[in-house]
């Protein structure tokens, strides 16, 4: 996911041809609070002029605290991008507000209300803390995702490549995510200089249960995607274990062995998992 | 109508346009002045573009300046759009 400035017309406008997965076009810290105007009408008027290829198109509002969230949304939804994303979440209940003023606009523009997904941004201590019912406060939270930066703000820590002060945020909100069945999106790496931080830390992303990382430049983006594809013997793997479970299927045979090695539900999920990561499909 | 007072909308970078938009007096009619390095392929289209947003918010007695760096009409809008809600006092609408 990258984040694009929504104050920037050039980025804007080159934003589907880096290859990422999904663009986070800004109208939140990205944007200087005496130009949150001007952004905003960008942004209206890009979207329904540019094309952004595959991407999926997110965009972050202001907070309805601001004096800029409200307007925000009476720009954007109408759009009806992939995603809005709404930042500092902290409860369910502000969240199902946001949501209602969504359909109250939605309703206005004659629009559904299943289109468009919701996305939390958790970025403080008690964001943390309410993070499991937040996820669950509706069918259109999509995704949560996890700000580093602001979260090591409001624990009054510093942010340290290892990530240890937001270990335990990272996890509590991954589990969240994998108990409602939703997306869950790392904080970005700050430094675009060191790749090799970059890989470690989305080594450790994918390893905890995190589906997508964001990015903030361009450049990191094919690191994530090496990290996040899966190699050649994977996908083999797991073809194996997919089509041997159809077939015994078709045979009524629940549990079977490959190579020695037990094959149960759990496993034919996992490679099912890695199989629709690679866009392979097995057929009988 | 006329702007309450002086905006101004937009950046110098590339692919984008400043707008400066200055109140004139009552009966001065609308003063446009562009500068573009692609002003002669597309000035007149850019000097329609002004005019049209100029004709949907009914303003006259304007001085108008757009120095475009290459920006996309859907840029050239919304700066437009930004310095004349700006010269009404309309920017949080």
């Amino acid at each position: 996911m990258l984040y694009i400035p929504g104050n920037n017309p050039a980025m804007l406008q080159q934003g589907g041809v880096y290859g990422a997965d999904s663009l986070l076009l800004d109208l939140e810290d990205a944007v200087a609070l005496n130009q949150k105007d001007a952004a905003r009408i960008l942004l209206r008027n890009l979207m329904q002029s540019i094309d952004f290829y595959d991407a999926e198109v997110c965009v972050r509002i202001n907070h309805l605290s601001t004096p800029f969230g409200l307007a925000d949304l009476e720009a954007i939804v109408p759009l009806q991008p992939h995603a809005i994303r709404y930042p500092k979440t902290e409860s369910a209940e502000e969240l199902m507000a946001l949501i209602q003023i969504i359909e109250r606009i939605e309703d206005e523009h004659n629009l559904p209300h299943d289109q468009m997904e919701v996305h939390a941004m958790i970025e403080t201590a008690l964001g943390v803390q309410n993070v499991f019912s937040i996820a669950g406060c509706s069918p259109r939270v999509g995704a949560l995702t996890i700000g580093g930066q602001d979260l090591t703000a409001d624990m009054n820590i510093v942010y340290t490549p290892d990530g240890a002060g937001i270990d335990f945020a990272r996890k509590r909100i991954v589990m969240a995510a994998k108990a409602w069945k939703i997306d869950v999106i790392d904080t970005v790496f700050p430094d675009i200089n060191d790749e090799e931080g970059l890989i470690k830390e989305t080594e450790y992303a994918k390893k905890i249960g995190f589906t997508g990382k964001a990015v903030i430049n361009p450049r990191q983006i094919d690191v994530i995607h090496e990290v996040y594809t899966p190699t050649d013997e994977e996908i083999r793997k797991a073809y194996k274990i997919v089509k041997e479970f159809l077939v015994n299927r078709e045979a009524g045979i629940g549990v079977f062995a490959i190579d020695g090695k037990m094959i149960d539900a759990p496993v034919v999920a996992r490679a099912q998992y890695i199989l629709d990561l690679a866009n392979v499909t097995v057929e009988i | 109508m006329k702007p309450k007072h002086p905006s101004q909308a937009g950046t110098f970078e590339s692919s984008d346009v400043i707008v400066l938009i200055e109140p004139l007096e009552i009966g001065s009619g609308r003063k446009i002045e562009i500068e573009s390095i692609v002003k002669l392929q597309y000035g007149d289209n850019l000097k329609n573009v002004v005019n049209e947003m100029l004709d949907q918010y009914v303003l006259t007695d304007i001085h108008i300046i757009l120095k475009d760096k290459g920006a996309l009409e859907p840029v050239v809008k919304a700066r437009l759009e930004t310095a004349i809600l700006r010269s009404i006092d309309r920017q949080n609408q």
